[in-house]
């Protein structure tokens, strides 16, 4: 509603002639759009000439990858819509990984792309790519503008899709022709899509026998995952397992929807999470899943999850319901929706010796490694980092070994402060997207807690943290490889270490080269000092954490084994 | 088993590209896929025929129903339907011995819609186990050609609720 109004001011009344890209300008400012993260080239020409009246509201990126996971890294921590403007071809192309990582767990991203003109599509000419083709799989929807006066209509359509329902990413193709085409009179801003009607509100009857299996059961757990955070449900959920009083565990995408200091939290399931947290999925009677999918790194052997459980399934998409196991209650609609509904009928249960199991395999199998060690272990810088920031920095992270530590090891307070990529997994996900939180949100302190390996996939963005003095705090997790891939060589490969050992520059001086300041930590008791010392700079710090290059992550569940036959690790 | 599943869609380019993508990226094996324009200009029908068990097609609904494009997806099991398949298919029979290949034509109701010394051009429609019965039968006198739309279906009775 409020963007109606403001549209209704954008947009000149006098009928007089625009052209696309004024009103491609226009129609940003109508959805309140106050940040594009983005790239020129010939075929944007006409919108960047436009944008040169606002550049306060551009980050130029360097590389169109770094654009589109800013844009997602500032959707995930503001929760708003991430906007993300390229040219055609090579820039277009370059999107798509961060297209795929943010359609992989639902972000809300719109990106613009210039497309040749409509009388050369087809004809191969210079730049052109079939981006709506290319692009297809990894959004949530595309379109090509082949008219002007479409424009407005469309990219009203595109955030509005993008943002509701279960968000993804969107894409719009605009040919240079209708960027530079005047159009007479008012343009259509009617969205028209009689195809896409989200169903928010969930079925009564549905709700009521959630409700009442859960006030029914005696060892329930809550499984949460990123569907609660991007319904700004947390709160609610918050409300319901502590009325209804039922454990909670989440997943990588889900931490943060609970704060961890609370009694009931489980910490993280599946593949890396904890044994208390498997141990109580396996066990339970109830499963009640939240915004979450089921996804194989959570399940392990699908025949074997959860085995005892009955499960309740909420989800704003229809098709994630029974898509991996099969449910029992479904109930389709919007995470707050439902969960608002459930607190209602919730009834307080003691379930004095369902607790009592739990805390047992608290207590016996707490999240630990060798505290003891002199090397600098890397789960302990990320309890330092923790420490020093309180619990309330926004982290985000590349992946590998360091994203499962930093996963792991952060105590996570609310919503939307992790900021990883789970679904896809895309390494060189971390700095642009710390780059993005840290627009989004100006006055928090944002760590990139990155790889060796990851960090060189995107290492050109801290050009832009630099350029546009966005403080980020880089913490690269240097164990010498390609961790994560090494650990599964060394379990399951004979520790043959194929192409997995790696040799990185001097981060530190490289952030000196960028304009950065660099550090470089080797000792131990150095670690609290150089965080302390990189919070307290100005502007972006990469401190380079000379780890343990052999640590390994534990427990691990390994592939295609269930929740329960997870390995320990040396210290268990 | 087999399923037909019909659904309405906007009458966009790229629609058609869509739909197929999806069916490819997740990996659901479709026999035919027919398209074309519906009474209102501005929307589309889809009708595809799927195989699958419960399960397979319970995704291919709500991935179907997903695309943002589409407007309603439905699966005809279950439900009183007419289908029809419609087929061309050159038989090259000389005009010698055409006698019963026009008996079997009479018997599934096929006509011949163009002739030439060594061959027949004919056309049938039905559903599909008719259209498949017909050919087999017509194996032994040579198929040139042959050419299928696919099916296309229609609940009986009453236009279907909204
Ligand atoms: C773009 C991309 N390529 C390859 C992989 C496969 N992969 C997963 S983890 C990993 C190693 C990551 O190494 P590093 O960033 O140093 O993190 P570490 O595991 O050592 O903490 C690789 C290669 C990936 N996830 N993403
Ligand atoms: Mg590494």
């Amino acid at each position: 509603m409020m963007a109606r109004e403001k549209k209704a001011k954008a947009i000149d009344s006098k009928g007089k002639a625009r052209t696309g890209a004024a009103i491609f300008r226009q129609t940003l400012e109508a959805e309140g759009v106050d940040t594009i993260f983005g790239y020129p080239g010939g075929v944007v020409l006409p919108i960047f000439d436009e944008l040169y009246e606002s550049l306060d509201k551009f980050v130029l990126t360097r590389h169109e990858q770094g654009a589109a996971h800013a844009a997602d890294g500032y959707a995930r921590s503001t929760g708003k819509v991430g906007v993300v403007l390229a040219t055609s071809g090579p820039g277009a192309c370059n999107l798509i990984t961060g297209l795929a990582t943010a359609h992989m767990d639902s972000i809300p991203v719109v990106a613009f792309t210039g497309q040749v003109k409509t009388t050369l599509i087809g004809n191969d000419a210079f730049q052109e790519a079939d981006v709506t083709g290319i692009s297809r799989s990894v959004t949530k929807y595309n379109i090509l503008v082949k008219d002007v006066k479409d424009l407005a209509r469309v990219m009203h359509e595109a955030f509005h899709v993008a943002r509701t329902g279960r968000p993804g990413p969107v894409l719009v193709d605009i040919p240079f022709d209708v960027s530079m085409a005047e159009l007479n009179g008012e343009p259509d801003e009617q969205i028209r899509l009689p195809g896409y009607k989200p169903q928010l509100t969930g079925n009564p009857r549905q709700i009521k026998a959630a409700a009442e299996a859960l006030n029914a059961s005696k060892r329930p757990v809550i499984y949460v995952g990123g569907g609660v955070i991007l319904a700004n449900a947390s709160k609610l959920l918050r409300e319901l397992a502590s009325k209804a009083n039922v454990p909670v565990t989440t997943t990588l995408l889900g931490l943060g929807a609970l704060d961890q200091d609370s009694e009931l939290s489980l910490d993280m399931l599946g593949m890396h999470g904890t044994a208390y947290a498997n141990y109580a999925v396996q066990d339970c009677d109830l499963l009640l899943a939240v915004g979450a999918r089921f996804e194989d790194r959570v399940t392990g052997n699908l025949a074997e999850f959860a085995p005892k459980a009955k499960i309740v399934h909420i989800d704003v998409d229809p098709s994630s319901i029974s898509k991996n196991v099969k449910v029992d209650i479904p109930v389709v609609g919007d995470a707050g929706n439902i969960l608002e509904a459930l607190v209602k009928l919730a009834e307080h249960k003691g379930r004095k010796a369902w607790f009592e199991q739990i805390a047992k395999w608290k207590k016996q199998y707490p999240m630990g490694y060798d505290r003891k060690s002199s090397k600098i272990k890397p789960q302990y810088v990320v309890e330092q980092i923790c420490e020093a920031t309180k619990g309330q920095a926004i982290v985000t992270t590349g992946v590998g070994q360091h994203q499962m530590w930093t996963a792991q090891f952060y105590k996570w307070k609310f919503p939307r402060q992790i900021i990883s990529s789970g679904g896809l997994g895309t390494m060189g996900f971390g700095l642009p997207a710390a780059n993005g939180a840290q627009r989004g949100n100006p006055g928090k302190v944002v760590i990139d807690v990155d790889g060796d390996g990851s960090f060189c996939m995107t290492m050109q963005e801290l050009i832009t943290s630099v350029n546009y003095s966005l403080p980020v705090k880089v913490m690269i997790m240097n164990n010498g490889y390609l961790g994560m891939v090494r650990q599964w060589q060394e379990l399951f490969f004979g520790k043959r270490y194929s192409a997995t050992k790696i040799k990185s520059p001097d981060f530190a001086a490289l952030a000196r080269g960028f304009g950065a300041t660099g550090m470089v930590v080797q000792d131990r008791s150095e670690v609290r000092e150089a965080i302390e010392q990189s919070l307290a700079t100005e502007g972006p710090v990469v401190v380079d954490f000379h780890v343990d290059p052999e640590e390994n992550v534990w427990p691990m569940v390994p592939a295609g084994k269930s929740l329960h036959e997870m390995k320990m690790g040396p210290l268990a | 088993m087999r399923h037909i599943i019909s659904a309405l869609v906007q009458n966009e380019p790229g629609v058609l590209a869509h739909v197929a993508g999806m069916f490819a990226a997740r990996g659901f094996n479709i026999d035919s896929l027919v398209v074309g324009e519906t009474e209102s200009p501005e929307q589309s029908r889809m009708t595809i025929v799927v195989r699958g068990d419960d399960r397979v097609l319970e995704q291919v609904r709500k991935q179907l129903a997903k695309v943002v494009a589409v407007i309603k997806v439905r699966d005809f099991s279950g439900v009183a339907h007419v289908e029809r398949d419609l087929m061309l298919v050159r038989l090259s029979v000389p005009a010698e011995r055409r006698g019963p290949v026009l008996d079997l034509i009479n018997i599934f109701r096929g006509r011949v819609v163009d002739v030439s010394p060594k061959s027949i051009l004919v056309q049938l429609t039905g559903p599909e186990d008719k259209i498949e019965a017909f050919i087999e039968c017509c194996r032994p006198y040579g198929i040139k050609e042959l050419a299928r739309t696919g099916v296309i279906a229609m609940t009986r009775g009453a236009k279907e609720k909204e």
